[in-house]
């Protein structure tokens, strides 16, 4: 009698996704996929603790006598740093997209550590647990940066709760980055040679490098950090016969690099999208892939520039200034190199295509006014100013975020065999992209006019431009919501998608069933040719 | 889009900023014009419309624009720290203040005895040096309309020194994030023009000078008995500027940093012909602003050569 009960979704091949609903199959799982999937829920969860504490601190900057206590607007923006930085930056794509393409991409039916990888995300968790139990018990108002002696001495606030989470989530950067790294060199199908690894593959490698050599080094620091609050090391503390600034270069030994380790996975994703909705090939493969690592090496000598006003030697200064300067090539190497692609493509505007060409405007501007912080005497006047502010979120939202938000859109028929609806989509993305500039745009502005950062409260003649970003939040704010809204009924209700609705070049499209079985292939997968190979042809006078 | 500029640096930064403004407004509008077009020719007229053919890449190309880019950075580099050097290096002759920032005000004191708080008078026309201590947490000393700051570095002495240009009244911020009213450790910058200062001079004073407090703290620390009755220590006169042999063989400029660190800390340098271990240790003891009392009376024992440190 049993053969005549009907399956449930006899239409549905299996496929990772299908072959068990139970937490358990969940919770320990070791499939890359599904653990791709409990870092997307567990990032995007901390995404908007993050954006929540942002919305406070604009709401509270509508009025230059502010509108919270100033204590309570230190917490905001605190851990608005410590959640959107260490929770949601650093692993944002890596362990999202990349855990989920990395192992597809080179035709691996999983990363070489399955376990390690699980375990990877419970470290997270269980990093995430201090953070919110830090805000859950009052917060703290060291700002991410944790600078000694306020944070060792000073402050009254839950700083050792916040490093804790923090050093603990470190672990799980360090692991990803180990699993990418072995994956890479151990486990790419026959023909996957290092000349035809999808971009998004060497920039994941290049941030896997970062990972495990600056990770540890941040750690260390925190420990150093925590030895000093709890026991009085001496270590930072100058009445202690400590140097406060040396906190300072332990952390931006890590937390330069750390900001390649947000933005390099960001390049992988745009590489493979301009290549694919411009049906060609990226200009220049061999400079854009090496560029990642030259940008993962030099990042490592940069730290200084962070210092230029902490009384650090003027000659060392200038030699931070010079290789700061120096690593800006790579970057310029890659933003030339993918409006070259488009020369003579084939050009669609889908959604990722849309973000990737956000992306490209807005790291160019992130990327160019770095350079104005990495020319020291620009710098003395900038630094810790709303210039870097803007700086910086041209590059971490205006770069990542967008590349985020394109790498989901682009892969979302491959993670999940549903289509999103295309007009919300893009409605959605130029929503952002208005947005996102009315945010920070101003910032600049109001950075050279000398408006500090990190100030609750401020002078009357900066309130307009004030008053401008934080409507550009509101907007940002919308747009952030509206994928979450479509991406989540898409997920159910979207309309099934086809093996590769894009028509597009590499493993994860062309091998791999959409979405993938549990070990990623039927057939194990042969690699026969370049990547990106969309036309045998060569165009006459091409290169 | 410009703050006031009222310092001789004001007006350099401002022009290295617009050459990188215009830089960075040429280099986004050729990437944008490109990506424009590029985007508008070659966009996919119809869902048949044939594969493009490859392009691979062309090393020419690659090197032009990884060179042409660099060569106006290194301008950028070159300008940069020509600037930064300047601004950071004070001349001889300077009018030395002196301010202590603690959790939340600036203390500013002068050698002819006048105090103030989240207030610096100085006149035009003359380079100004402000030596910087701090009380608790690392401060920022930061006047935008001098294009200028300085961090304020707990357990030492940083230098922030500017020629105002322009008589007025400016901002004065603590960029650096130092606690609950970090936004209120602010204040005002009046720069006078020389005979108004001279006039605000002679209105403040106070009585003593920075010296004569000096003098004070110098007895009631007890220092007088070893520095100058019964020689136990090295006597003080004409030492500020002057280099001093070590007892481990290091020669050392008696500069500020150095004083302070011998008060605070005595066995780190010992000078030689000296033993370790005789003089009390006084950190913790003496306040920040004592300590600039007792190193500006220091100085005024060696009035003979007050040029030794630029």
């Amino acid at each position: 009698m049993s053969t005549t009960l009907p399956l449930p979704e006899t239409t549905e091949r299996p496929n990772y996704l299908n072959v068990d609903y139970s937490w358990k199959s969940w919770l320990f799982t070791t499939d890359h996929k599904r653990i791709a999937l409990l870092y997307l829920f567990s990032i995007t969860a901390f995404f908007l603790v993050g954006a929540v504490f942002a919305g406070l601190m604009r709401l509270n900057l509508l009025f230059p006598d502010g509108l919270f206590e100033h204590d309570t607007y230190n917490k905001f923006f605190t851990m608005h740093g410590v959640i959107m930085v260490f929770f949601f930056l650093v692993p944002s794509i890596p362990a999202t997209l990349g855990n989920f393409l990395l192992p597809i991409m080179i035709g691996a039916r999983d990363l070489a550590f399955p376990r390690i990888n699980l375990l990877s995300w419970y470290i997270y968790i269980a990093g995430g647990v201090f953070a919110v139990l830090a805000i859950v018990k009052g917060g703290v108002d060291t700002g991410w940066t944790f600078y000694a002696p306020f944070s060792t001495t000073y402050s009254n606030t839950h700083v050792i709760l916040a490093a804790i989470g923090v050093f603990i989530s470190g672990f799980s950067s360090i692991l990803t980055g180990l699993n990418f790294i072995v994956t890479v060199h151990k486990m790419r199908a026959p023909g996957m040679t290092w000349s035809r690894l999808p971009l998004f593959v060497w920039a994941h490698y290049a941030t896997s490098l970062i990972q495990v050599l600056g990770t540890p080094v941040v750690a260390i620091t925190i420990v150093l950090l925590m030895l000093e609050r709890i026991l009085h090391a001496g270590i930072f503390d100058p009445n202690l016969g400590g140097d406060p600034v040396l906190f300072q270069h332990l952390f931006w030994f890590y937390s330069h690099p750390a900001v390649y380790i947000m933005i390099l996975p960001g390049m992988g994703v745009v590489s493979e999208i301009i290549a694919c909705y411009s049906r060609k090939g990226i200009f220049g493969y061999g400079f854009v892939a090496f560029s990642s690592v030259a940008i993962a090496v030099l990042g490592f000598m940069v730290w200084g520039h962070h210092l230029f006003v902490a009384g650090q030697s003027m000659y060392a200064s200038m030699v931070f200034s010079f290789i700061s300067f120096l690593v800006a090539v790579p970057s310029a190497i890659k933003v030339f190199n993918w409006t070259a692609t488009m020369y003579k493509g084939s050009i669609t505007f889908d959604t990722p295509m849309l973000y990737a060409l956000g992306f490209i405007g807005l790291f160019t501007i992130g990327g160019l006014t770095g350079l104005f912080l990495a020319t020291m005497a620009i710098d003395v006047h900038l630094t810790d100013t709303y210039f870097v502010i803007a700086h910086f979120h041209y590059v971490m939202v205006g770069g990542m975020v967008l590349a985020f938000l394109g790498g989901i859109h682009f892969w979302f028929p491959k993670m999940t065999g549903r289509l999103y609806p295309e007009m919300w989509a893009r409605l959605a993305a130029a929503i952002i992209f208005v947005g996102f500039n009315l945010t920070f745009f101003p910032q600049f502005i109001l950075g050279y006019l000398g408006m500090p950062r990190r100030y609750a409260t401020y002078a009357q003649e900066f309130q307009v431009l004030h008053v401008l970003s934080t409507a550009g939040a509101s907007i940002l704010g919308v747009g952030y919501l509206l994928p979450l809204i479509y991406l989540t009924w898409a997920w159910r209700k979207g309309e099934r998608s086809p093996q590769n609705p894009w028509q597009a070049k590499g493993l994860e499209w062309e091998q791999s069933p959409t979405p993938p079985p549990t070990f990623n292939f039927d057939v194990p997968p042969v690699v026969t040719e370049r990547p990106y190979n969309y036309s045998e042809e060569v165009e006459v006078g091409g290169y | 889009m410009f703050p006031a500029a009222a310092s001789t640096a004001a007006p350099q930064v401002d022009a290295l900023y617009v050459y990188l403004v215009l830089l960075s407004v040429v280099m986004t509008t050729l990437i944008f014009i490109a990506i424009g077009f590029f985007a508008y020719k070659y966009r996919r007229r119809s869902p048949d419309d044939p594969m493009p053919r490859a392009i691979h890449g062309s090393i020419p190309i690659e090197l032009t624009w990884s060179v042409i880019p660099f060569l106006f950075m290194l301008v950028m580099f070159a300008w940069g720290t020509k600037l930064y050097f300047e601004n950071y290096t004070p001349p001889r002759n300077t009018l030395d203040i002196y301010v202590v920032g603690k959790q939340w005000m600036w203390k500013v004191q002068y050698p002819d005895g006048q105090r103030e708080i989240n207030e610096l008078h100085v006149p035009t026309g003359r380079p100004v040096k402000l030596t910087l201590a701090s009380e608790d947490v690392i401060h920022s000393f930061y006047i935008p309309a001098f294009r200028l700051k300085h961090d304020v570095v707990p357990g030492s002495y940083q230098t922030y020194w500017f020629q105002a240009t322009e008589p007025g009244r400016y901002h004065l911020f603590c960029a650096e994030y130092c606690g609950t009213n970090h936004s209120r450790m602010i204040g005002w910058v009046d720069v006078m023009d020389p005979v108004s200062y001279q006039n605000w001079l002679a209105g403040g004073a106070t009585g003593a000078t920075m010296s004569q407090l000096g003098e004070k703290l110098f007895e009631k620390y007890g220092c007088v008995t070893c520095h100058v009755t019964n020689h136990n220590g090295p006597p003080l006169n004409n030492v500020f500027g002057h280099p001093v042999q070590l007892a481990d063989g290091r020669t050392v400029l008696a500069d500020e940093p150095f004083l302070r660190e011998s008060i605070l800390n005595p066995n780190a340098k010992v000078v030689k012909g000296y033993k370790p271990n005789v003089m009390p240790v006084y950190q913790g003891q003496i306040d920040e602003e004592g300590l600039l009392q007792l190193i500006v009376y220091i100085k005024s024992l060696s009035q003979t050569n007050p040029q030794a440190i630029p």
